[in-house]
């Protein structure tokens, strides 16, 4: 089993929050003062990965590639890694973050679906890349059938699979089997990624850890979609007091969570009405931004939108159906005015 | 050279799901007359099927189709993109019109709702992808109304409706399809984004057109292009339809639409493969009656 590292997704799962709109400073700020504070890892995309830039995810202010190329400049220790949805990102966008410099690559497909992560995980590893396969949505997939997904990823070749709790809905049992099936299953590494919607993004974090995940993703503040992702400043301080400090320090930490990222998050992630409902009713985090925004649109609630969102069984990368039930239910409601 | 019904005869190249319901809507044309199934799996359903529908079955692909007297005048081919490399000059040098459903891409790129005249005497034409055959119509609807700037296409398929060709070739289908956005709907640069959906029943094919056009168009006329556009694919396609009005965010229209399938062979929900045989057969009576017309005047294609 390999050593615990841990990856800081703000610069990636943080896009979602301000809506795809970091600047190269702000990439080059963040990225510098992670790496001198000991992560071991730097993720940076779009928040929906390489080639996510789009009317249905929202167009990013600069251009991917440059903040790609803008984080590899101050990286001294830290490696750099990117995210990529099949589907969406496409193996030259892979290639195109590799030559700016990309270490590692996350391939990422909806639970069931590992199958269509073949091709670009294979490439990667024809690139020399590490890889990891991201099971979104893990909750949606019972433990043994989520192994088999994670045995797929492995067989074409991931370095680690991660149980991917993109709508923070799993309680602390559902993370724990998630983890110890996949640990189980696989002869390659773990990982975990967590959203704090159900303010278990911690714990299940330390669960996972207990169970031999050890990829595990956190961001500084917890800048990160829906109610933010495990806090790296809060984990790396739990940790320290455990005695398994990968070699993280907690006051750095503290200083970007408290100092350097506020100013770009805009407005602090929270577990509010509309973050809780994606950890109740088990959505894809980076719905919420979208809903907010469709629910102004359209003079709906966000809830409800998440709700039936939620109820329609949608996949992480479906935003266009938060403008259609958006809309539907501003019809229903004009029906309802005009009888 | 028509058969004796005065059909055009074709055959299908290819035994899975995607030719066994070509061959249900083959043998409902009143222009094509459906004479030969070729697979390479002997124990394939499909080829079993045919055989009992009364058509001539080979095990050995194409050299069983190229072995039959008289040839058949037109091949739908529903193997794959690898495939379709090997088969496309043999049937070109047989003077056998290609029909190509894989994304080889060997021939222009066909969507009956937009360039099917264009493309009539072409020896093969190629059916881009499922997303491309539901979405560029939407997008050449605005094209012809408005300039476009960007399309952006997204669409969502049930996980039961991706077979193993799709899936482990995803990026030609994103690829393919933005290509067909620009060459076929019009746009400046095209986008397409692939999610598949594996809830349980599964669900209709959905797609999401996103159009960005230049300033000063009239939402009018976008809404009544795109409306006429729709009538036009229902005539070969019944289950498309708009799941909500166009909706207009200044210089852009959004666009939903869902394709529910015939249900001939395939599921319903697989609205997303049943385009794409519907579109097959639409071209495949064009290029019959093509033919006939070059057979009465004595002309060449």
């Amino acid at each position: 089993m390999s050593e615990l590292r841990i990856c800081d997704v703000s610069l990636r799962d943080g896009s979602h929050v301000i809506r795809h709109q970091f600047t190269a400073d702000q990439v080059r700020t963040i990225a510098g003062a992670l790496d001198a504070a000991g992560v071991h890892m730097v993720e940076v995309s779009h928040g929906d990965g390489l080639g996510g830039s789009s009317i249905q995810y929202g167009p990013s202010l600069v251009n991917e590639l440059e903040l790609i190329k803008t984080a590899r400049s101050v990286l001294t220790r830290a490696k750099l890694a990117v995210l990529l949805l099949p589907g969406i990102g496409t193996r030259d966008d892979l290639k195109a973050a590799r030559d700016l410099g990309a270490d590692v690559v996350r391939v990422a497909t909806h639970c069931t679906e590992a199958d269509i992560s073949a091709q670009h995980i294979g490439y990667a590893r024809e690139l020399g890349m590490q890889v990891a396969g991201f099971l979104m949505m893990a909750h949606m997939n019972p433990p043994a059938a989520l192994a088999a997904q994670a045995r797929l990823m492995e067989s074409y070749g991931a370095h680690a699979v991660y149980v991917t709790d993109s709508a923070g809905a799993l309680t602390v049992d559902a993370a724990r089997d998630r983890v110890r099936a996949l640990r189980d299953a696989l002869k390659c590494d773990v990982g975990f990624h967590a959203h704090n919607n159900l303010s278990l993004a911690v714990a299940n974090t330390l669960v996972a850890i207990e169970e031999g995940a050890t990829w595990i993703d956190s961001a500084t503040r917890g800048f990160g979609a829906g109610a933010g992702n495990t806090a790296t400043e809060v984990l790396a301080a739990v940790l320290d007091r455990m005695g398994k400090n990968p070699g993280l320090d907690v006051f750095k930490l503290m200083d970007i969570a408290e100092e350097l990222v506020p100013p770009v998050m805009q407005k602090p992630t929270m577990i509010d009405r509309a973050s809780l409902t994606l950890g109740y009713c088990g959505v894809y985090s980076s719905f919420l931004r979208h809903a907010e925004r469709a629910a102004e649109r359209f003079g709906v609630d966000a809830r409800e939108i998440l709700t039936e969102v939620g109820r329609r069984k949608a996949v992480g990368g479906q935003e266009d159906m938060i403008i259609e039930v958006a809309y539907e239910l501003s019809q229903r409601r004009a029906g309802r005015a005009n009888t | 050279m028509g058969s004796e019904s005065g059909r055009a005869r074709c055959a299908i190249l290819g035994s899975g799901n995607i030719g066994s319901d070509l061959m249900v809507k083959l043998m409902r044309s009143a222009a094509l007359e459906v004479v030969a199934m070729a697979g390479i799996d002997r124990a394939s359903e499909g080829l079993a099927r045919a055989r009992q529908a009364g058509l001539r079955v080979f095990e050995n692909g194409i050299d069983g189709l190229l072995s039959m007297r008289p040839l058949p005048q037109i091949v739908f081919d529903a193997t794959s993109a690898r495939s379709h490399l090997e088969h496309a000059p043999r049937l070109r040098d047989a003077g056998i019109v290609a029909i190509d459903l894989t994304p080889a891409a060997v021939g222009d790129y066909v969507v009956p709702a937009v360039n099917l005249e264009e493309r009539r005497g072409a020896s093969n034409v190629n059916l881009v992808t499922c997303g491309g055959q539901a979405t560029i119509p939407i997008v050449a609807a605005v094209s012809r109304v408005a300039q476009v700037e960007y399309a952006e296409i997204v669409a969502t398929i049930a996980s039961a409706s991706a077979g193993p060709a799709t899936r482990q070739n995803i990026d030609e289908f994103t690829e393919t399809t933005a290509r067909g956005l620009e060459r076929l709907g019009g746009a400046r640069r095209g986008k397409a984004i692939i999610v598949l959906n594996p809830a349980d029943p599964p669900i209709m094919m959905r797609d999401t057109i996103y159009v960005r056009f230049a300033p000063g168009a009239s939402q009018e006329e976008i809404t009544a292009s795109i409306r006429r556009m729709v009538r036009e694919i229902q005539q070969y396609v019944p289950g498309y339809r708009l799941r909500a009005e166009p909706l207009f965010e200044e210089d852009q229209v959004t666009v939903m639409i869902e394709v529910e399938g015939a249900g001939d062979f395939l599921p319903r929900y697989s609205g997303n493969l049943d385009i794409m045989t519907a579109a097959a057969v639409r071209v495949g009576e064009e290029t019959a009656r093509n033919l006939a017309r070059a057979a009465a005047t004595g002309g060449t294609r």
